[in-house]
């Protein structure tokens, strides 16, 4: 009963008033960011990273877990409303929601996606809580060379497994792993690719790279698409609360979709959007009115939006126990720990238990405070969808900047930032999809600090790398979900995966 | 040979974009090679140094790089939709313009400049308007951040003559 006691101790830590009062401004800024069309978790983490400066690692955590969760609860909304999917995995919520609010029956969908939101991160979160100290156990066995071999199999779902081509989600990773090796080597503290300038040395940036990359990137990539006229924001007419028949068609997949997305969110499997797929099709086939889906089915909104707030809080299971960043959104938050030297990680329960429960019990608090937040107040986040588009950029380019002059005023960042935001633009523009950049750029120095321990401790003998069962096994897996997908692509099935691409998540 | 066929697919030349990107990727594979020669010799004894992963990145680099021309000669990458180009200098020019005025004119005054030079981007041409207002929002988000969170946001003329 260890884990409940923890979490208990983790309450008190989060119940404290500054504590909560971070949690408020937290969630607010997360759904308020998150509402704005264009605006997916990761961009968000990535925008509000700077607000959280100022503050003790607890207190910035605990504000960091309520964007997160905030942000997931906003792009629900964006997308029943707008259907256009602040990130990939609202697009299925975007499927049925829309038509929802299209029929009049906003309300009963942005009601039941909120209330599945909430009941999903509340299992998933009590998962994590259960399942954490089992892996930590488990992650305390791993050596240098399992750790490589885990990363490896994050490398290959995160860039080639999903998506619409092997070659450029490989290229896309290829390219963070290159921006990673900028800078000081911290085995041996060695330049490396710096080629002489001052402030390359310290590496590139992970936060400059994603605000460059999803900010600035994708509004240069709106604004060269053009007048297309505006997008169509559905009214919320009637009420916001579900009728008896509502609920009775919502509470199962609820929890059908809390079950799928969570151990997808918890494997090193990356994106939140496969579990939402899956449980879509899972709710299709199990309705009673099939004929429904495609035009406004509750259970098509229900379902698929837990299963997308369960994974968000499964990837929090091998980020906080291994450290391992399976999207992008993990990857900031990745970040975020390490600006204040924390490094997630079976280390960081031992070492800090306080703040890593304290932050698992706030995302408990976080997800109390975003249902009483959303349900009510809906009227207020729908005025942020009608921002007109050139002051909505404005302003999304405004804040990108702040972030960045915040963490360090300089030319040189800004340059960064505005390079960055160009080869971001140019990657949409050429179909690369973003997210293993980000992931890359992240995880590259430490699967390279895990390859080049393995190594030394097997003085060069590569074969060392599979010679242990559990590393032999997780490079057969990374290696399956290399190839199998090719296959499935050269044989004309590759829709399906490029449905299940991961982009923004 | 049915007459039903896609000329597009047979009869397009290799995608030349693609040809570019590929000769990008063999550029920094190349630059990786070269920069990283010069630390050559730093390998510890077991043969692993700092070298072995730069290496590794830039020979799949290449890779990636031959694959990405087999490509192009299959024509393999998605359909672009025509870019509007106006609209992308306009922004560039913005953050270029807030870039080399920050530490002269302050955050204010040039965070105002990229707003009004986006917001003209997306279509917004009253620059009279958007010039005014996007300095005044600036200057709120100065005082929030840089007097409430203490975040070090450069001060210039306008926020000097406030604090």
């Amino acid at each position: 009963m260890a884990t409940f006691d923890f979490l208990i101790q983790g309450l008190w830590v989060a119940a404290q008033p500054m504590n909560l009062l971070y949690a408020l401004i937290g969630v607010t800024l997360g759904t308020a960011v998150g509402v704005l069309p264009g605006i997916g978790p990761a961009l968000t983490v990535a925008l509000l990273l700077p607000v959280t400066y100022q503050l003790d690692p607890a207190g910035s955590l605990i504000m960091f877990a309520g964007i997160y969760y905030g942000g997931m609860y906003g792009g629900s909304t964006t997308s029943i409303l707008l259907n256009t999917p602040g990130e990939s995995a609202s697009i299925v919520t975007a499927l049925e929601g829309n038509k929802m609010a299209r029929a009049g029956r906003g309300g009963p969908a942005l009601a039941t996606a909120a209330i599945g939101s909430f009941v999903a991160g509340l299992i998933a979160t009590l998962g994590l809580a259960f399942i954490a100290p089992y892996i930590v156990k488990l992650a305390l066995v791993f050596g240098p060379r399992e750790y490589f071999a885990l990363m490896v199999l994050a490398f290959v779902t995160v860039s080639s497994a999903f998506g619409d081509s092997t070659l450029r989600g490989l290229t896309a990773l290829f390219v963070g792993l290159a921006l990673s090796v900028v800078g000081i080597d911290q085995l041996t503290g060695q330049a490396r690719l710096s080629f002489g300038v001052p402030e390359l040395l310290d590496g590139i940036e992970v936060t400059t790279l994603a605000v460059a990359m999803f900010a600035i990137g994708e509004t240069l990539f709106i604004a060269a698409q053009g007048e297309k006229g505006p997008d169509k924001v559905e009214a919320v007419r009637g009420s916001v609360w579900m009728s008896k028949l509502d609920w009775a068609r919502s509470w199962k997949p609820w929890l059908r979709g809390t079950l799928i997305g969570f151990p997808i969110g918890a494997m090193p499997a990356g994106g939140a959007e496969i579990g939402t797929f899956l449980s879509y099709a899972a709710e299709k086939k199990l309705a009673k009115h099939p004929e429904e889906f495609g035009h406004g089915a509750i259970e098509g909104v229900a379902g698929p939006e837990a299963a997308n707030n369960a994974s968000a809080a499964g990837t929090l299971v091998p980020l906080l126990t291994l450290g391992l960043p399976t999207t992008a959104t993990a990857a900031i938050m990745l970040a975020g720990f390490q600006q204040y030297g924390l490094q997630p990680g079976p280390l960081l329960f031992a070492t800090n238990p306080q703040l890593v429960w304290g932050l698992i019990a706030s995302l408990l608090i976080a997800n109390f405070m975003l249902l009483v937040l959303n349900l009510p107040l809906i009227g207020l986040w729908v005025k942020l969808l009608t921002i007109p588009k050139p002051w909505l950029y404005a302003g999304i380019l405004l804040f990108a900047t702040l972030g960045t002059i915040g963490a360090n005023p300089s030319v040189y960042e800004l340059g960064m930032l505005l390079a960055f935001g160009l080869l971001g633009y140019a990657m949409r523009v050429f179909g690369y999809p973003i997210a293993p950049v980000v992931v890359g750029l992240i995880l590259g120095p430490l699967a390279e600090q895990q390859l080049r321990r393995a190594l030394a401790i097997s003085q060069g003998d590569i074969s060392v790398l599979f010679t242990s069962p559990i590393a032999a096994v997780l490079l057969v897996i990374a290696a399956a979900a290399l190839i199998v997908p090719l296959i499935l692509r050269a044989r004309g099935r590759g829709e399906v995966l490029s449905q299940l691409a991961a982009n923004e998540d | 040979m049915t007459k039903g066929h896609n000329p597009s697919t047979s009869t397009r030349r290799p995608d030349r974009a693609a040809l570019f990107i590929a000769a990008v990727l063999a550029a920094i594979a190349g630059l990786i090679f070269w920069d990283v020669s010069r630390l050559a010799g730093a390998a510890g004894y077991s043969q692993v140094g700092p070298t072995t992963v730069p290496y590794a990145i830039a020979c799949c680099l290449a890779a990636l790089a031959v694959w990405t021309i087999f490509a192009a000669f299959r024509n393999d990458f998605p359909e672009r939709e025509r870019q509007e180009i106006a609209p992308v200098i306009w922004i560039v020019a913005g953050l270029a313009a807030q870039m080399l005025l920050l530490k002269v004119a302050g955050f204010s005054i040039a965070t105002g400049i990229l707003f009004a030079l986006t917001a003209r981007g997306f279509g917004k041409r009253k620059l009279w308007f958007s010039l005014p207002v996007g300095i005044a929002l600036c200057f709120a988000v100065w005082v929030i951040f840089a007097k409430l969170l203490q975040l070090s946001l450069p001060a210039g003329p306008l926020e000097h003559l406030f604090f």
